[in-house]
C-alpha cells in the first residue's frame, strides 16, 4: 500500500505540475501576461521599495533591534520565545498580514509579509519562523477558503493573539506527505480525529490547528480533509517539544490527537480536497522560507564584514587580503541574488502569475546560499566566530534546517526539473528542416 | 478623576535628521558632514514629542495632531512615520536642497509662526533638540516671536484642558510649572517610549492628507545670518595610562590638578 501511495503521490505531483504547465500556456504564465507600463518612467527595479514598504521595514527592523535582539541568546538556550517578543510581533500588526480591514487585520500585501520575515530573520531565524507560518501557511488558507463563520471566528483572533500550526507530516510521511496515516471517521454530522502528527512548528504556543486527516482511507489521497481544530478540543495533546539543532526558540513539538471529535463544520474548504490545499499553499509558503534564509544570510554577513574590517593580520585589515576579499565578493553576490529570486517570485504572486517553478528555485537557492554564506563567516571570524559571543554559530545552526522543512531540497529539485520537462515538451522543439537534411547528407 | 474633554490642538515638528546609530563622517572640503547615501530617520526628541502629543489625543485632552518638517523632498518618509504613529495630518514645507543646507532655527521658528498665524493651534511640541547641529533654540525662538509660555526639557506633562502642569529636567533637578495655554513645549528623553508604527497604522497612514506648503508663499526669508566656516572631527582621543594602586591614582589625580592636593 505504501507503494501504491507513492504512485499516488508521483502521479498527483504530476498532475500537480501539469497544472503548472497548463499555467505556462494559459492566461497565468509571465508570457502571456505582458506588464503595462507607466508613460514617461521606467519600471522600477526588484529592490525599489514603496514608502509604505521602506516605512514597515523601518519598524521591523527597530522592534528586532530593540526587542528581540537582547533576548536571541537566552531565547535559543531555553529554547522559548520571549513573552515580550510574541505580544510584540502581535501588536506591530506582523501577524495575518494579509488579512482584510473587516476581519481587523491590515489589509497588506504578501511582499509585505516577505519583507517581515527577512528582516526578522536577520535578528532571530526563530522568531521569523514564527511570523512565517502564521502568514503564508495558516492566515491565506482561512482567507481564500473559509466559510464566513470559520473567517469571523479565526481571522481576527489570527492578527491578535491566537497562533495556528499547520499539521501535515508525521512520524511515516514527510516528503511522501500523502501517506498520511491520521485518520477522520465519519460520525453522524461529526468527524473523529485519530492519529499524531510530528515535527509541527509553533505547536508549543498554538490555540489551534489545521489539520490534515484522511476521511477516506480507500481513496487514497483524495480523502484527505483540513480540519480546524482548536487546542482545547477534547483529545488534543500537545507532546514534548524537540531538543534541536537550530531555530531553537521555534517550538517543534508532536501533536497528538486521541479521538478529537469536530463537528462537519469544521472541514476547511471541500471535503477530500486537502491534498491540494497542502501543495497549493505550501508553493507561497516556500517563498516565505526563501525569505527567511536571506534574511539570516544577510544578517550573519551584517555583523562579519566589519569585523573583516577592523580586525588587522600582518598590517592590512583582513578584508584588504584579495583572498579573503574574493570570499566576501562571492558571497555578496550570491545573496543579492537569492534575494532577486525571492523578491521576484513574491511580485509574481501578487500579479497573478503561475510561481511554482520560481518559488522552489527561491527556497532552494537561498537554502544553498544561507548554508554557504554562514559557513564562510564562521570561517573569516576565526576563532571568536567559533565562540558563542558571536551570533554567527547560531545562523550557522540556524541555516541547517531550511535544506529540511517545507519540502526538502530533493523534493524542490525534482518539482524543478519536472517543470523545465513540462515547459520543454510544451514547446514542442523540432529541429528546422536544413540541420535535419545535412544530417541526412553525412550519413552514408 | 474625571477625565475633561479637551478642544487642544497640537502641532508637532519633526526633523529629519542623521540616524543616531550612524558613524558621522566629515565631508573631505571640510564644509559639514556626509550626508549623501547615508541612514536617515526622525530626530529623537521629535519622536517623543510626537508620542506625547498622540497620548494626549488617546486620553481625549487633543482633537488633533498636526505634523509639521520643513526641509527637502525626503522629508516626505519622515512626515508619513509621523502619520503612521498617530498623526491626523501632516505639513511639508519644502524647500530646496541648496537651502537645506544653510536652514536655521530662525528660519523654522518664523515659518512655524506663520503656520499658526493661519490656523490655531493651541501647543506647539517640538523635541529639545536635533542630534544634528544639537542647536535647542527653535522652541524658544517660536515662544518668544509668539509670546507664547514655554516649558521646555519637559520629563511630564499634565493638563486640565486650560493649562500645563510640566515638570522639567533641569541642571539642578526637576522643576515643576504651570503654563497657560497656547503653549510652547519640548520633550526631553525620559518623557514617554515611542510606540512603533505598526502595520496597520502604516497603511491607515496612507490615506492621511499630507500638504504642501512652500516658504515663499508663507513669506518667509530664509537668508541665513551665520556662514559655517569649517567642520572638522574631535580631536582623537589619547590613551590612558595604568596604575598598580587607589594611592598611585590619588597621587596621579592631583598631579594633573583634578583633585585637591
Amino acid at each position: 500500500n505504501q507503494y501504491s501511495l507513492q504512485m499516488l503521490s508521483s502521479s498527483l505531483r504530476s498532475s500537480a505540475l501539469s497544472t503548472s504547465v497548463r499555467g505556462l500556456l494559459t492566461a497565468s504564465s509571465a508570457a502571456s501576461k505582458p506588464r503595462h507600463d507607466v508613460e514617461g518612467r521606467a519600471p522600477p527595479p526588484l529592490n525599489q521599495l514603496s514608502e509604505h514598504e521602506l516605512a514597515l521595514r523601518d519598524t521591523v527592523k527597530r522592534f528586532s533591534h530593540d526587542v528581540i535582539k537582547p533576548l536571541v541568546r537566552s531565547m535559543d538556550d531555553s529554547s522559548t520565545m520571549h513573552e515580550s517578543v510574541i505580544k510584540g510581533v502581535f501588536d506591530n500588526g506582523f501577524m495575518g498580514i494579509e488579512v482584510q480591514e473587516k476581519y481587523q487585520g491590515p489589509e497588506s500585501s504578501f511582499f509585505d509579509a516577505v519583507l517581515v520575515i527577512e528582516e526578522l530573520a536577520k535578528i532571530d531565524p526563530s522568531v521569523s519562523v514564527f511570523v512565517d507560518v502564521q502568514n503564508t501557511l495558516v492566515a491565506p488558507l482561512i482567507l481564500t477558503l473559509g466559510t464566513e463563520e470559520q473567517k469571523q471566528k479565526y481571522l481576527p483572533r489570527i492578527c491578535h493573539d491566537w497562533i495556528g500550526a499547520f499539521c501535515l507530516s508525521e512520524a511515516g510521511s514527510g516528503s511522501d506527505a500523502f501517506a498520511l496515516k491520521t485518520v477522520a471517521k465519519k460520525d453522524g454530522d461529526d468527524f473523529v480525529i485519530s492519529g499524531s502528527k510530528l515535527w509541527i512548528t509553533n505547536a508549543g504556543y498554538a490555540s489551534f490547528f489545521l489539520v490534515f486527516a484522511n476521511a477516506e482511507p480507500e481513496k487514497g489521497y483524495r480523502g484527505i480533509t483540513c480540519f480546524l481544530v482548536d487546542r482545547n478540543a477534547e483529545g488534543v495533546s500537545v507532546g514534548k517539544m524537540e531538543d534541536k539543532l537550530g531555530i531553537r526558540a521555534s517550538s517543534t513539538c508532536p501533536v497528538n490527537f486521541d479521538g478529537v471529535r469536530v463537528h462537519k463544520s469544521a472541514i476547511l474548504g471541500e471535503y477530500g480536497k486537502g491534498y491540494k490545499y497542502a501543495i497549493e499553499c505550501l508553493n507561497a509558503g516556500r517563498i516565505g522560507i526563501g525569505a527567511q534564509m536571506i534574511g539570516l544570510a544577510q544578517g550573519c554577513f551584517d555583523v562579519t564584514v566589519p569585523y573583516l574590517q577592523e580586525r588587522k593580520q600582518f598590517g592590512s585589515r583582513l578584508i584588504d587580503f584579495q583572498g579573503m576579499a574574493f570570499q566576501v565578493s562571492e558571497v555578496g553576490m550570491e545573496i543579492e541574488a537569492a534575494r532577486m529570486l525571492v523578491y521576484n517570485a513574491a511580485r509574481m504572486k501578487e500579479a497573478g502569475l503561475s510561481f511554482v517553478k520560481e518559488a522552489a528555485m527561491a527556497k532552494l537557492y537561498s537554502s544553498i546560499v544561507a548554508s554557504k554564506a554562514t559557513s564562510k563567516c564562521v570561517e573569516w571570524l576565526r576563532g571568536v566566530g567559533f565562540t558563542k559571543e558571536f551570533p554567527v554559530g547560531k545562523f550557522y545552526r540556524d541555516t541547517n534546517i531550511d535544506t529540511i522543512y517545507e519540502g526538502t531540497s530533493n523534493i524542490q529539485l525534482n518539482t524543478i526539473s519536472k517543470l523545465i520537462d513540462a515547459e520543454c515538451k510544451a514547446m514542442d522543439y523540432t529541429p528546422p528542416l536544413t540541420v535535419a537534411l545535412e544530417a541526412d547528407r553525412y550519413r552514408v | 478623576l474625571a477625565v475633561i474633554q479637551g478642544r487642544m490642538r497640537v502641532l508637532v515638528g519633526v526633523k529629519r535628521v542623521v540616524d543616531y546609530a550612524v558613524k558621522v563622517r566629515v565631508k573631505p572640503d571640510k564644509t559639514g558632514v556626509i550626508t549623501e547615501g547615508v541612514q536617515h530617520s526622525i530626530n529623537p526628541f521629535d519622536e517623543i514629542a510626537l508620542e506625547e502629543a498622540v497620548k494626549l489625543k488617546e486620553k481625549k485632552q487633543a482633537t488633533e495632531v498636526v505634523a509639521f518638517s520643513m526641509g527637502g523632498a525626503k522629508c516626505q518618509e519622515v512626515l508619513r512615520t509621523a502619520l503612521a504613529k498617530g498623526a491626523d495630518k501632516a505639513i511639508h514645507v519644502e524647500i530646496s536642497d541648496e537651502d537645506v543646507s544653510k536652514l536655521e532655527p530662525l528660519h523654522v521658528a518664523r515659518t512655524l509662526r506663520k503656520i499658526i498665524e493661519n490656523d490655531k493651534f493651541d501647543i506647539v511640541f517640538l523635541g529639545k533638540q536635533a542630534i544634528d547641529d544639537d542647536a535647542s533654540q527653535t522652541g524658544s525662538l517660536l515662544a518668544g516671536m509668539l509670546n507664547w509660555p514655554q516649558a521646555l526639557y519637559a520629563s511630564k506633562v499634565e493638563t486640565d484642558g486650560q493649562s500645563l502642569k510640566v515638570t522639567r529636567e533641569i541642571d539642578g533637578g526637576l522643576d515643576t510649572i504651570k503654563v497657560s495655554l497656547p503653549a510652547v513645549l519640548s520633550a526631553d528623553l525620559r518623557l514617554n517610549e515611542p510606540r512603533y508604527a505598526t502595520l496597520p497604522n502604516i497603511m491607515k497612514a496612507k490615506k492621511k492628507p499630507l500638504e504642501k506648503k512652500s516658504a515663499k508663499d508663507l513669506g518667509v526669508d530664509l537668508a541665513p545670518q551665520t556662514t559655517v566656516l569649517e567642520v572638522s572631527e574631535p580631536p582623537v582621543r589619547q590613551a590612558g595610562g595604568f596604575v598598580d594602586d587607589v594611592s598611585t591614582l590619588i597621587t596621579r589625580l592631583k598631579e594633573k590638578g583634578f583633585v585637591k592636593a
